[in-house]
């Protein structure tokens, strides 16, 4: 009798114990923070300002610790966070909307870093127009932004997915996928796109220079972590816009940490000042609070989760592209104005640019 | 005197109770995460609670797709089943031709014996983009990789067990005046073929995991693709039944094979009790 009673306490001690586990990081005041981070062209300058003791400077002046982790595997970083691993990410609009935000992690656009700005783009073997993509299978992957930028692509020539078959690719393979003789179109990003292009055959048709400032990079913070602890925000632009002076500079520090950020992201000054061209980086806060206050965030916003909704990635049952809000700087709102999930502010942006000044 | 613990055997209701028990522990330290992560944000994906589990899996098992108007379950199903038997299939004849082959003639076991050992050790994913160029994208491709993966280890384990058979059988049969052919067709065959079945079993496994390997890699359904999928919105209300649904598959078909085998050869099954 007594071992069954201490076997059933162990038992709710297991289960208690994984329980507590699995239960989310609840917001607080606290000192000590976690950003994750993935390898692309726009996020690489959180890896070098982390390693070149930016973000701890900025991080002792509000006399908090913030530890940044790099992640191998974007869509891992941003399901971390979403399970409240971490408190802030680096992701893109789309994939903040559908993932945290939906996930009913109230989520905050802390920084605008930049914009797509050819860096995402339709690719043909053998053809030159968009046109000739009709009928044709189209190998991406499936529900990122790459298949967001081909819904834009084949609305601009009045087609629609339906006109063509997409086959979910994974991005490890894209680049040996091309490679094959079945492998007729796809659409994809840097540093995939120029790898692709540098072979005979490719034809880039449509890039999301076309749909400017429609694919955006972000790094989010959760919303209640960040109305608790301001400090923690301050300190994470702080951190941001002191490595975008140094990184925009035409200097010989400069030159370096370009030079550096391209080595992290397995290519070199030439090919990272490559991708930096197809990007439209905000360096001056100043630049992310005027792009976070244009009315075209409104309709990009709007564009986005039409095509979420379109394929069923706002949660099931959802009836209509309404269930989620989004809110904008100037306190317009988009969808549902009690399920605010997705905010974007431009307030922090704003103080690092008046201290700078 | 006391009894040894390896003569301790539990009675039948015991014994079913102690079966249950690490179903019912997973479950229930499954339930107290849940409510917990679900406490703290209704909407919780990582966790999601038995209630929409269910209607996840009704949306998928039930109800047509928005998009596509198919039923995706069973789509997916169709889609993964068919690659995956026609793996085990091309995978089971290769290896147990070429397995009696190799065991059975001296001049064989010389020429593939070493390669096969060699081969038997490259991991297939390793070298993918060499398989894409070969096969494709295609639905080969996924069938290749199945194929690839399991077959030197079904085809391993028949030499291993066709060297195993008994000398003396191949003496008697060879004094009863046999050829090679009449040997490899009456005495050899017959022993390998439940054999081949054991192998095929365990290599199930591995062939649920080429399988879903291929599908993630690029696809237009089946049951790996949509887990993959998914997984980049942690959909776990429908990535979990997936789940389910998979080792469903997986453990049917394993028994469907034990089925099959103690009905075609009894004698095997019955032997190997008595050992």
């Amino acid at each position: 009798m007594r071992k069954t009673s201490r076997f059933v306490a162990a038992i709710v001690a297991v289960t208690v114990a994984i329980a507590g586990f699995a239960a989310p990081a609840s917001a607080e005041k606290k000192t000590e923070f976690k950003l994750a981070w993935s390898i692309y062209v726009g996020w690489m300058p959180w890896g070098w300002a982390a390693d070149h003791g930016i973000v701890k400077k900025w991080a002792d002046k509000y006399g908090i610790k913030i530890d940044v982790v790099q992640f191998n595997d974007y869509i891992e970083s941003i399901n971390q966070y979403t399970a409240g691993a971490y408190d802030a990410v680096t992701a893109t609009n789309m994939d903040t909307l559908a993932i945290p935000a939906v996930g009913g992690v109230d989520t905050t656009a802390l920084i605008v870093g930049d914009f797509s700005n050819g860096n995402d783009a339709v690719i043909l073997k053998d053809k030159s127009k968009l046109s000739d993509i009709i009928g044709q299978k189209v190998n991406l992957v499936e529900l990122s932004v790459s298949h967001y930028l081909l819904a834009r692509a084949l609305e601009s020539i009045g087609k629609s997915e339906k006109d063509v078959t997409v086959v979910n690719t994974s991005d490890a393979d894209m680049v040996a996928a091309w490679n094959t003789p079945d492998v007729s179109a796809v659409v994809t990003w840097n540093p995939l796109v120029a790898e692709i292009m540098a072979t005979p055959k490719a034809h880039k048709v449509f890039d999301s220079s076309q749909i400017p400032g429609e694919i955006i990079d972000l790094t989010v913070v959760n919303t209640k972590t960040l109305h608790d602890n301001p400090n923690f925000g301050r300190a994470l632009t702080g951190a941001w816009y002191e490595t975008m002076a140094i990184m925009a500079s035409d200097t010989p520090e400069g030159k370096e940490a370009r030079e550096a950020m391209g080595k992290a992201s397995e290519t070199d000054l030439a090919g990272y000042e490559m991708q930096l061209a197809s990007t439209k980086m905000f360096y001056q806060p100043a630049q992310g609070v005027e792009f976070a206050m244009s009315g075209s965030l409104h309709k990009t916003m709007d564009s986005v989760r039409k095509f979420l909704f379109a394929h069923g990635l706002l949660g099931q049952g959802a009836p209509s592209a309404d269930v989620v809000g989004i809110a904008f700087p100037d306190g317009k709102v988009l969808g549902d104005k009690n399920n605010v999930k997705l905010r974007f502010t431009a307030a922090f942006m704003n103080e690092a640019a008046q201290a700078g000044k | 005197m006391h009894r040894r613990l390896i003569n301790a055997y539990p009675s039948r209701g015991a014994s079913l109770l102690l079966s249950a028990l690490p179903f019912l522990l997973i479950l229930l330290a499954y339930l107290a995460g849940s409510e917990a992560r679900l406490a703290v944000n209704p909407n919780d994906k990582l966790l999601p609670a038995f209630s929409s589990i269910g209607a996840g899996f009704s949306r998928m098992a039930f109800e047509a797709d928005k998009r596509t108007g198919d039923v995706l379950l069973w789509v997916d199903t169709a889609a993964s089943l068919a690659r995956l038997l026609a793996g085990l299939a091309i995978a089971t004849v290769t290896a147990g031709l070429l397995g009696i082959a190799v065991g059975l003639l001296p001049y064989m076991r010389s020429t593939f014996s070493g390669f096969i050992a060699v081969v038997a050790m490259i991991p297939p994913l390793s070298v993918l983009p060499i398989l894409f160029i070969i096969f494709g994208l295609g639905e080969t491709a996924k069938v290749a990789l199945i194929v690839i993966g399991i077959t030197p280890m079904i085809l391993r384990d028949m030499i291993l067990r066709v060297e195993e058979l008994p000398r003396e059988i191949m003496v008697k049969a060879q004094t009863l005046g046999a050829s090679t052919w009449q040997i490899a067709l009456r005495v050899v065959v017959p022993q390998m073929l439940p054999r081949l079945i054991d192998s095929l079993r365990l290599s199930l496994g591995a062939a649920w995991l080429f399988l879903i390997a291929a599908e993630a890699i690029a696809s237009q359904s089946g049951l790996g693709y949509r887990i993959f999928l998914l997984r980049r919105y942690l959909a776990m209300d429908v990535i979990l039944p997936y789940v389910a649904w998979i080792t469903l598959l997986a453990f049917l078909l394993d028994y469907g094979l034990r089925l099959l085998q103690a009905r075609a050869f009894p004698w095997f099954v019955e032997g190997r009790k008595q050992r």
